[in-house]
């Protein structure tokens, strides 16, 4: 086990470097420059801010000096704002996106597997229904419209809510909701399917016929068996949801960093665009790994080293 | 394990959350609608809370004066930080730091007398030495400002700031001295009447050494690290989130300034600001084309208008915008009227110039616009004419052309409107459109790389200069091969004349050259629309650097 995990960090940096790599020339393929005031700067301006930032050398020496201080874990400093660090951006802008992002994908995950269970235990009356029906608008409608909607009635109509601003834990129940809609809906519909499909297998049967209690095979079989899936589409839902959304974000004014994965490129802020992908890559990264190793204690048939280490 | 935990922890806190929002959420409508009460019968205590709240688009990207490129900056520099002058409500330069100040007879020298009550929110005295390492710092190759050029008036301020010249980095060339402690000289390149108005812009702003040395990489990145000389200070300032100023009561005139407090929140999106604006929350919206229709009956509705033209580069590089003919034909070929009312409907007017209206007036007094008029107009017949006769002029019978254009929903709309106009009016043209990112947008635009190109000025001082020399031969900001040895003489005669009214008719001559060769199709003068509650009162919009000065606002009438 501890030979697979080491292997797998290993490829993890070797994959880090090379999205590094594909990231930063492909940046560097975009016009124009990071200044802010571009359109007002003369042509011997520009010379001279780009020599000040090391971006009259070829992109090749940047890309080797950019390196450099990656490996020291410095992410450079951001064009947007002055005198602050990328990392220092990540940091603080982490805490809100990802508190919204936990809390959406717990009450998300929670309510979705629920609903799924009830749905297959229930097969074809109305809760099953009502259920797929709630799961397909949760799809179909975007997060967006939803936190749209909520804001406007919960928020400005009934005046239960807080419109936005995120001072406390009220302000963050909009939010998450609307990131959550998503979730739900998704995790209902892998469970519902999966769980009919383990109903249905003759191991069921058999531990049925063995005299194990319902519930208990519920419990213990069916759904733990069904949440293999469940995982597999978690992984990757959780890092979009804790990374921040663009949108939930701007809506309810929480102050995450979940814009700069778009404004960053928008602005050719170099540092930002290189800094937020290589921590979403990582963030993936690791994740896939934590999910690999979850398969196996969830289920011992697909455990990756085997007895043998 | 410890997954698990945290899992376990946030189920909780969310759960909890709940309950306290609904909790909380009773509660604090009580208490607001008891206070309402209580101080609606207290009618005998007239004083009332002086404290606004408002909403910013972005978070503030600098607090160096010397670095600072932005909109956000500037205004918020513009409330906690004060120049020699600073601009007043009717936008007229007003004593700041300075008092009072003489101006040599050939009007290049200027000596400002700084007021002994200007002091810092430390107490201290603001002295020259304070202007003068603050504008050599700007300039400094190891600053560099992206807005230094804005110092291009004082003497020898571009060699500084050319690699290659000989006075490349050497700022203590610069034309500015320290006479005494409070006595400041400053010597121009040549006579600039609007000069004054610009010692009121942020690159102008005075910062006090020994602070800024002591705080070294940390000056000006919190509240707390940063010396303040204006009507506010920051109190409070959470990245991303907002900002919060006080009343500065070191400021030399504090008796004008009656806010006590300004809460600023940061919201982006537009439909979240007027949700905050209906509950209350905040005093002042902007709103967006959409909203616009939906209040326009309503009474806290204002409609601004601004010092910023959008207009068409037509580019001479190519073949058939070479021809005069086919330029005055497409300006002529679409109607600037209904493209305002429908597609911006937010107080913008259809623009027939380049020097916008109501921005400067001469030294008769009156606006330059007034004077110098409208050039041009939708005329369908005569548009027609001169496609056809341009069309012969260069032997074609149908011309292809690229409009360069940013990728906003609003500027995606004109470009459409544009080409189906030009393409229904304008036999054998043929319009293709190219949206691109602003900053991707302006490297096509400067390698001149488009043939129309959808472009905006803002100005950068209160003088039509700052619109007029960016059509230059070779200027930086041309960058559509418009060429016109008249209009350059016209130009560079207007910055060396020191007699006004010369100036000035030099000026409103070279504006009437580059439309009788139509260089440029104006589209529109841009205006802003928004809402704003009715007891929120004087606040003082600019034309250019900053938008608003909170100094002489107040709130009355809220209660």
């Amino acid at each position: 086990m501890l030979r697979y995990i080491t292997k797998r960090v290993f490829a993890m940096f070797l994959t880090l470097l090379i999205i590094a790599t594909i990231t930063f020339f492909l940046m560097k393929l975009l016009p124009g420059s990071p200044f802010n005031n571009q359109e007002k700067l003369t042509e011997s301006q520009r010379y001279a801010l780009n020599e000040k930032y090391g971006l009259n050398d070829p992109v090749p020496v940047q890309y080797i000096n950019y390196l450099g201080k990656l490996a020291q874990g410095d992410l450079g400093y951001t064009f947007q704002f002055d005198g602050r660090t990328v990392n220092s951006m990540i940091a603080n802008g982490m805490g809100p996106s990802a508190t919204v992002g936990f809390e959406a994908l717990l009450f998300g995950t929670l309510v979705g597997l629920i609903l799924g269970i009830a749905a297959a235990l229930k097969h074809n009356s109305f809760i099953d229904y009502g259920a797929m029906v709630m799961a397909v608008f949760g799809i179909a409608i975007p997060s967006f419209v939803f936190a749209g909607l909520l804001q406007y009635y919960v928020g400005v109509k009934l005046g239960w809510l807080p419109v936005a601003f995120w001072n406390g834990p009220e302000y963050h129940i909009m939010p998450a909701f609307s990131l959550s809609v998503g979730v739900i809906a998704t995790v209902a519909r892998f469970m519902r399917t999966e769980m009919l499909e383990i109903l249905g297998t003759d191991y069921i049967l058999m531990a049925r016929s063995k005299g194990i209690s319902k519930q208990a095979v519920i419990i213990k079989h069916c759904v733990r068996n069904s949440m293999i899936p469940i995982i597999t589409i978690l992984g990757p839902m959780a890092i979009g949801l804790i990374t921040g959304s663009l949108v939930i974000e701007n809506i309810f004014a929480i102050p995450g960093i979940g814009e700069q994965f778009v404004k960053s490129i928008n602005l050719n802020d170099y540092p930002v665009i290189m800094g937020t992908t290589l921590f979403y890559s990582f963030l993936i990264i690791v994740i896939i790994l934590v999910v690999d190793i979850l398969y196996g204690i969830i289920d011992p048939r697909i455990r990756v080293a085997g007895g043998k280490s | 394990m410890k997954k698990s935990k945290w899992s376990l922890l946030l189920t909780l806190v969310l759960v909890l959350s709940m309950f306290l929002a609904a909790c909380s959420g009773g509660d604090k409508k009580e208490t607001s609608d008891k206070k309402g009460g209580d101080e609606g019968t207290k009618t005998d205590k007239p004083a009332e809370p002086q404290v606004l709240n408002i909403l910013d688009g972005e978070e503030i990207p600098s607090m160096d004066s010397s670095q600072a490129t932005d909109s956000v900056s500037f205004e918020v520099m513009n409330n906690v930080m004060e120049g020699l002058y600073r601009l007043d409500k009717d936008n007229k330069p007003t004593p700041g730091v300075a008092e009072k100040h003489d101006l040599s007879e050939d009007g290049t020298v200027y000596t400002f007398h700084l007021n002994p009550n200007a002091k810092w929110s430390d107490g201290s005295k603001v002295t020259a030495n304070d202007f003068v390492y603050a504008w050599r710092k700007a300039l400094h190759p190891d600053t560099l400002s992206e807005y230094a050029y804005i110092m291009g008036p004082v003497k020898n301020a571009n060699a500084i700031q050319t690699d290659g010249d000989p006075l490349f980095g050497k700022v203590e060339e610069l034309g500015v001295k320290a006479v005494d402690e409070s006595t400041l000289e400053v010597t121009l390149e040549a006579p600039a009447p609007y000069f004054l108005g610009l010692t009121g812009f942020a690159t102008f702003y005075p910062q006090k050494e020994e602070f800024v040395k002591q705080q070294g990489d940390k000056y000006a990145l919190e509240a707390n690290t940063l010396l303040y000389n204006g009507p506010f200070v920051l109190n409070e300032w959470k990245h991303n989130e907002g900002w919060q100023y006080k009343k500065n009561d070191n400021y030399w005139d504090k008796d004008s300034v009656k806010l006590d407090e300004i809460n600023v929140k940061i919201v982006k999106d537009v439909a979240t600001s007027v949700n905050l604006y209906e509950t209350g929350q905040t005093d002042i919206t902007g709103l967006s084309m959409e909203y616009v229709d939906q209040y326009k009956d309503h009474e806290d509705l204002y409609t601004r208008g601004e010092a910023t033209v959008f207009f068409l580069r037509l580019n001479q590089k190519s073949e058939a915008l070479k021809n005069a003919n086919i330029r005055k034909a497409i300006d002529m070929a679409y109607d600037k009227q209904s493209m305002v009312d429908v597609l911006l409907n937010n107080g913008s007017t259809p623009a027939y110039y380049l020097v916008p209206g109501e921005f400067t007036p001469g030294p008769d007094g009156e606006d330059f616009r007034k004077t110098n008029g409208n050039f041009g107009g939708y005329d369908l017949e005569k548009a027609k004419e001169l496609w056809a006769a341009g069309l012969k002029e260069i032997g074609k019978e149908s011309v292809e052309l690229e409009l360069l254009n940013y990728d906003s929903d609003g500027a995606k709309k004109m470009g459409e409107f544009f080409k189906n106009q030009l393409e229904k009016n304008l036999p054998g043209i043929k319009v293709s459109i190219k949206a691109q990112p602003f900053k991707q947008k302006l490297e096509l635009e400067s390698k001149g790389e488009y043939d129309f190109s959808y472009a905006g000025w803002g100005p950068d001082y209160q003088d039509p200069m700052t619109f007029l020399d960016m059509f230059v031969t070779d200027g930086a900001h041309n960058q559509m091969a418009y060429s016109n040895p008249e209009y350059d003489k016209l130009i560079e005669g207007a910055k060396k004349e020191t007699d006004q009214e010369k100036r000035w008719e030099m000026m409103l001559e070279a504006e009437k050259v580059l439309f009788e060769d139509q260089a440029i199709s104006p589209l529109y003068q841009r205006g802003v629309t928004g809402l704003q509650k009715p007891y929120v009162k004087d606040l003082a919009h600019h034309l250019f650097g900053a938008d608003v000065s909170y100094k002489w606002a107040y709130i009355e009438g809220k209660q």
